[in-house]
């Protein structure tokens, strides 16, 4: 790939003592992002794709461990001192949590939580960040931004706050935003305005992005490499027109099975994928997805497939007999 | 917020009337006479009928309640029959000394009890959070009559830098009033300060949990701003109760520590109208200074307002 990598994850594991035992949360993850380029991951819930998000922002729980590498910019975020990271962090590294309506302060008003992030990174006075702040609000589609300043985040909608959220992230003009499932909480007919308005903002700032989601319907469209996560391992990895055009991994293919389609009769079962993710406290011998794989055969129980290029450039996948090769035909 | 206000204000009425049937059923129902308490070695039979005539204790209990709550309402409390002051007279001269210790005693509680849990709560789990929750454990299990013996020990006897006891009005001399109010306010800020240290750091570890506290960190806020100004405004609510439910009582008085100290505080009524069976006094006493901390919690509830918009606008 071309261009200049802004963020590049390297072995990046993070274990979280649990009581019963060590849970690997996400197991050396290898990802690249490209200035001005957007990243979708895509798992199913607690396949450790938030963990991997937190990892990045270094705001693990405090008990976790993290190993690996984290290079944004030009430095490594895991071994950054406090002080550098805290001045990093909302000023070119910008997040965008999950749920709009625990993301904000519920005692202080969206101007407050605005102003403040303007005014802790970007040296401008009161009136100044206020103007911004308003600026903001009219860019990420809030009517009536001025009287929203005096609000708490209860007097306004899921959609709004996040709307507000992305605001906040946005301020400082970040060079990589994270969204770590802007849509999962929000109401069917608010999740495209949200994404569309995440897209046409990393346009216009050529901002890189990472978008967290478990839906693969989500990315499709909206970024330029696909990261397939299950059980804290990226499966498959490839630019987003190659992966719809050719997926490899068994996971991958089910996982856009389950998507309910509009021509779909009514009433029809979705295809979902049957059996659980694999107990993370508990590692597993072979492939992690083997359990639950219609094409496992044996070797695939026994021994776990590595991360490997395939024949299309840049498209990595971890399984032994990937889909249309003949050897993964069932017998 | 006007609306808000008046509705708790309505709410005070039945609470009040309630605390006053409560009251002065207490006192009526004490065992001992009156009549026969004030007349003493006077009390022949025609002696006492005349008294309680006088004082219509011959009436049946309700219709002295309702005469009772008339005078009330018009600020007529009683009279003690043995000083002749009245009701409101006795608590006006000792209130400022109770509201002065309580004062003082919150003041001390909240300084020491609020940086120690702030501190607690962003380290928690660490060696000093594990040393301080041990020490206010320890603290909340010292009775204050131990603590103050021990205090009037350390400081008034051993190094004679404050008076064991006595108290001269603020308006008199302002300095030497603080002097003689150390040692009992801080006998009372000793017993309080771990509550109230516990309180707010359990409130404000669940707090740091909360999503907006992360979001408050990948905005690259300074911890400071992230603990006093994310964090501790929405940890506060259970500590203002508590704030407010001890200031309440200790309108009330210290008993104990008025005593020891010599203070003659509201408490100090109290104890003085038990032991010589002035009952008019007493039932006035209790009476106002229930009515006092009713009232202290219906701030509390503003205050609640004051610190979480979601109440203020009706949401919670």
């Amino acid at each position: 790939m071309t261009g200049n990598v802004l963020l590049s994850v390297e072995d990046v594991v993070v274990d979280l003592p649990t009581p019963r035992g060590n849970l690997r949360a996400v197991d050396r993850v290898n990802l690249e992002v490209q200035a001005g380029q957007t990243l979708g991951v895509v798992g199913e819930s607690g396949c450790g794709k938030t963990m991997l998000s937190r990892a990045i922002l270094q705001l693990l729980p405090k008990k976790a461990k993290l190993g690996g590498r984290v290079m944004f910019d030009g430095q490594d975020l895991v071994s950054l001192d406090r002080e550098s990271l805290r001045k990093l962090r909302g000023r070119s590294l910008a997040v965008v949590f999950q749920d709009p309506m625990t993301s904000l302060n519920p005692v202080l008003t969206i101007g407050t939580q605005l102003i403040e992030t303007l005014q802790e990174h970007l040296e401008l006075d009161l009136a100044a960040a206020r103007k911004r702040s308003v600026e903001l609000l009219a860019a990420v589609g809030i009517p009536a931004p001025e009287q929203r300043l005096t609000q708490y985040p209860h007097q306004l909608s899921g959609g709004m706050r996040q709307r507000v959220a992305i605001a906040i992230a946005l301020s400082c003009e970040p060079k990589l935003l994270i969204a770590d499932e802007p849509t999962t909480a929000l109401d069917v007919t608010i999740q495209a305005q949200i994404l569309d308005l995440l897209a046409r903002e990393q346009q216009r700032r050529h901002m890189a992005m990472i978008l967290i989601t478990h839906d693969l319907g989500v990315v499709a469209g909206r970024t330029d490499e696909v990261a397939v996560m299950y059980a804290g391992r990226v499966v498959e990895r490839a630019p987003t027109p190659a992966l719809f055009k050719k997926m490899r991994m068994p996971y991958t293919e089910a996982l856009l099975a389950a998507i309910p389609k509009l021509d779909t009769a009514p009433h029809t079962v979705l295809p979902a994928i049957s059996g659980r993710p694999p107990d993370p406290t508990r590692p597993i011998k072979g492939c992690s997805f083997s359990p639950r794989c219609r094409y496992a055969v044996a070797r695939c129980h026994g021994e776990k497939p590595e991360l490997t290029e395939a024949e299309t450039p840049a498209h990595q996948y971890a399984c032994f007999h990937p889909i249309e090769t003949p050897a993964a035909v069932p017998a | 917020m006007a609306f808000f206000v008046a509705r708790r204000l309505l709410y005070l009425v039945p609470v009040l009337l309630a605390v006053s049937l409560l009251t002065f059923s207490i006192a009526s129902l004490l065992p001992g006479d009156l009549a026969m308490t004030i007349l003493a070695d006077q009390a022949t039979p025609e002696n006492l009928a005349a008294l309680r005539h006088d004082m219509g204790l011959d009436q049946p209990i309700w219709q002295r309640y309702f005469t009772w709550l008339g005078h009330v309402l018009q600020g007529d409390f009683g009279r003690s029959f043995r000083t002749g002051q009245t009701v409101l007279q006795a608590v006006a001269e000792r209130l400022p000394v109770s509201i002065e210790l309580m004062l003082l005693a919150q003041l001390g509680a909240l300084a020491i009890g609020v940086p120690l849990a702030i501190v607690c709560a962003a380290r928690s789990g660490g060696p000093f959070d594990r040393f301080m929750t041990g020490t206010a454990f320890g603290m909340l299990s010292v009775p204050t009559f131990l603590s103050a013996i021990l205090l009037i020990y350390l400081f008034a006897v051993e190094l004679q830098w404050l008076p064991a006891t006595g108290y001269i009005p603020f308006a008199e001399d302002p300095l030497a009033n603080l002097r003689f109010m150390v040692l009992p306010s801080l006998t009372l800020a000793l017993a309080e300060w771990p509550g109230i240290m516990r309180i707010l750091r359990s409130d404000m570890i669940a707090t740091l949990q909360e999503d907006y506290i992360s979001l408050a960190k990948a905005k690259g806020l300074k911890p400071a701003r992230i603990l006093f100004v994310h964090a501790l405004k929405p940890s506060s609510l259970t500590l203002v109760t508590i704030t407010g439910i001890n200031i309440g009582r200790l309108i009330g008085g210290a008993l104990i520590v008025e005593t020891i100290f010599a203070l003659p505080g509201i408490g100090r009524l109290l104890v003085g109208a038990i032991l010589t069976r002035d009952l008019v006094i007493l039932q006035g006493v209790v009476l106002l200074v229930a009515a006092g901390f009713v009232i202290m919690n219906f701030i509390v509830d503003l205050l609640y307002a004051v610190l979480d918009p979601r109440i203020r606008h009706g949401h919670a």
